[in-house]
């Protein structure tokens, strides 16, 4: 079998005029140590702290002001979550009442028995026997959609499945980026018009699967189809994973209109080439000129 | 000492540095796309790898979890192509478990640790090419490692070894160096406060002075005792 070797490239450095010159607001870096301000009248957010009366940096990255108070935002870090945001997880543990969900978060999120919609209508009752019968739902491995209920003190998250969108999620491929990366916006499901779904969840696991038929009302969330993905399909969802990869490897914001433009730039490429740093690059470039031309 | 001249006459090191040089130092962050945090650094010779994963929840045993900060993990290990001679163990044997500790120790004083109570922060050191300061790399791979992963830290954390050789300080001993017998000091410390977060010396020339000392006791008794049981 053919395979494809290259010796490493040099980086290219980004010059920072040509990033700098079109954005008139300048942003201000700092690093760990750094002082920010020694006026005593600011608020200190996160990534800063005091030292001697000093507000100080914590950590790498641009700082935000908002009226008094004063934020470090780090530019690669793990997710924080927040009420109403959409996940991707995958469950770690079952315990009494709970399942343990790994959400690229600091703890493992929390997802309580009774915040999922149980097969067999919303009403149903919970009784002990779903208590038993936990794993037979979901059990270690298994991947969830959820949104976040709330967040407790130590910064945990706990989740609930209670609509018809979320729940276990069964044939598909999952993706997983930087949530810096991740665009907030209204809906972070979309059934894109070349052939696949996506879930876009807000902490950087993003979801790829062939759009379903119809819905199952019946099983809440908890039927996974098993039927046989076709070729046709599977090669839009691979597309699909590697024009991912490659905004990521760019640092291009994900929402769907720019995933679509860039698997629209690829489709003269084979899907195994995406990857290809050159072929990845020139595709990024096709992809950044079609947002261009939309926002203008 | 045998033969070799570790400052010359003329004020040069053995690698043709003056005494107070360091070493050509160059790194790198964000290494690999895996972990949440990663760099490479490499101070003349010694070339270091750190990995740092987390903060997340505590895996292992559960009694570890701190309710009022993070657990900080490190593991030190050194490549078995590293040294001179082929290494058998990488890691797991005393002075790797020494290390390890020490570098604990000095991330535990800069990490912000109490922001992630009952969770836990990975820092994996891997020396690929070792060259002398091994623990001073590490510690300056890791802080790298660490600001990339978007951890809170007080300070960089700077680290660098020193050595003493005929009333003459040396800074950053290469391995010839550290192994001529004299003294060399590691120094961790947050260069902004002046804080210092470790320090380790390991000497030959303090000991001697102190086995004088013990000698001289030990004679003085001799002598005294003898004296004493003579009558």
């Amino acid at each position: 079998m053919a395979s494809d070797m290259r010796l490493p490239v040099l980086r290219k450095a980004v010059s920072v005029s040509s990033a700098g010159s079109d954005r008139a607001d300048h942003k201000d870096l700092v690093v760990p140590g750094d002082v920010i301000t020694s006026d005593p009248g600011f608020m200190r957010g996160h990534g800063t702290y005091i030292d001697e009366e000093k507000l100080t940096a914590s950590v790498a990255g641009e700082v935000e002001r908002v009226d008094k108070l004063i934020c470090v935002r780090p530019i690669k870090t793990r997710f924080n979550g927040e009420v109403g945001d959409v996940v991707v997880g995958r469950i770690t543990e079952v315990q009494q009442k709970r399942w343990k969900v790994e959400t690229n978060s600091r703890l493992d999120s929390v997802l309580l028995l009774s915040s999922v919609n149980l097969p067999g209508g919303e009403l149903r009752r919970r009784s002990a026997e779903d208590e038993l019968t936990m794993r037979d739902y979901l059990q270690e491995g298994d991947l969830i959609s959820a949104e976040v209920q709330s967040v407790f003190s130590d910064g945990a998250l706990l989740l609930h499945t209670r609509s018809l969108k979320y729940g276990k999620l069964g044939q598909g491929v999952l993706v997983q980026i930087s949530p810096a990366l991740i665009k907030r916006q209204k809906t972070h499901f979309h059934n894109l018009p070349c052939g696949a779904s996506i879930i876009l969840g807000n902490n950087g696991f993003v979801w790829l699967y062939p759009t379903p038929g119809q819905q199952e009302e019946e099983a809440g969330g908890f039927y996974t189809s098993l039927e046989p993905v076709s070729l046709a399909d599977r090669e839009v969802i691979s597309r699909l994973r590697n024009c991912l990869l490659a905004l990521a490897a760019h640092k291009v914001l994900l929402y769907d209109t720019s995933i679509l433009y860039c698997y629209e730039s690829s489709l003269p490429h084979q899907v195994k080439d995406i990857l290809k740093p050159e072929v990845m690059e020139e595709i990024i470039m096709l992809t950044h000129h079609k947002l261009m031309e939309q926002e203008s | 000492m045998a033969g070799l001249e570790l400052l010359s006459d003329q004020g040069y090191r053995l690698d043709g540095r003056k005494a107070t040089e360091l070493r050509k130092v160059q790194a790198r962050m964000g290494v690999f796309s895996q972990a949440d945090g990663s760099a490479y650094i490499e101070q003349g010779n010694t070339k270091a790898l750190a990995v740092v994963y987390g903060p997340h929840e505590v895996r292992g045993s559960r009694s570890r979890t701190l309710h009022d900060r993070a657990v900080i993990n490190c593991q030190y290990s050194m490549a078995t192509f590293s040294t001179a001679e082929r290494k058998r163990r990488p890691h797991g044997d005393r002075k790797s478990a020494e290390m390890s500790l020490h570098l604990k120790q000095t991330f535990e004083a800069a990490v912000m640790t109490q922001l992630y109570p009952r969770s836990q922060i990975d820092i994996y050191v891997k020396i690929l090419q070792s060259d002398g300061g091994n623990y001073s790399v590490c510690v300056n791979a890791a802080t790298l490692a660490v600001i990339d992963a978007g951890i809170p830290m007080r300070d960089y954390v700077c680290a660098c070894t020193v050595g003493f050789v005929d009333e003459t300080p040396l800074a950053d001993l290469c391995y010839a160096e550290e192994g001529g017998g004299g003294s060399s000091l590691a120094l961790a410390l947050l260069p902004r406060g002046g804080q210092i977060a470790l320090l380790q010396m390991d000497a030959m020339t303090a000991c001697k002075g102190v086995s004088k000392v013990l000698d001289e006791v030990v004679r003085q008794h001799l002598q005294d005792v003898s004296v004493l049981t003579r009558e």
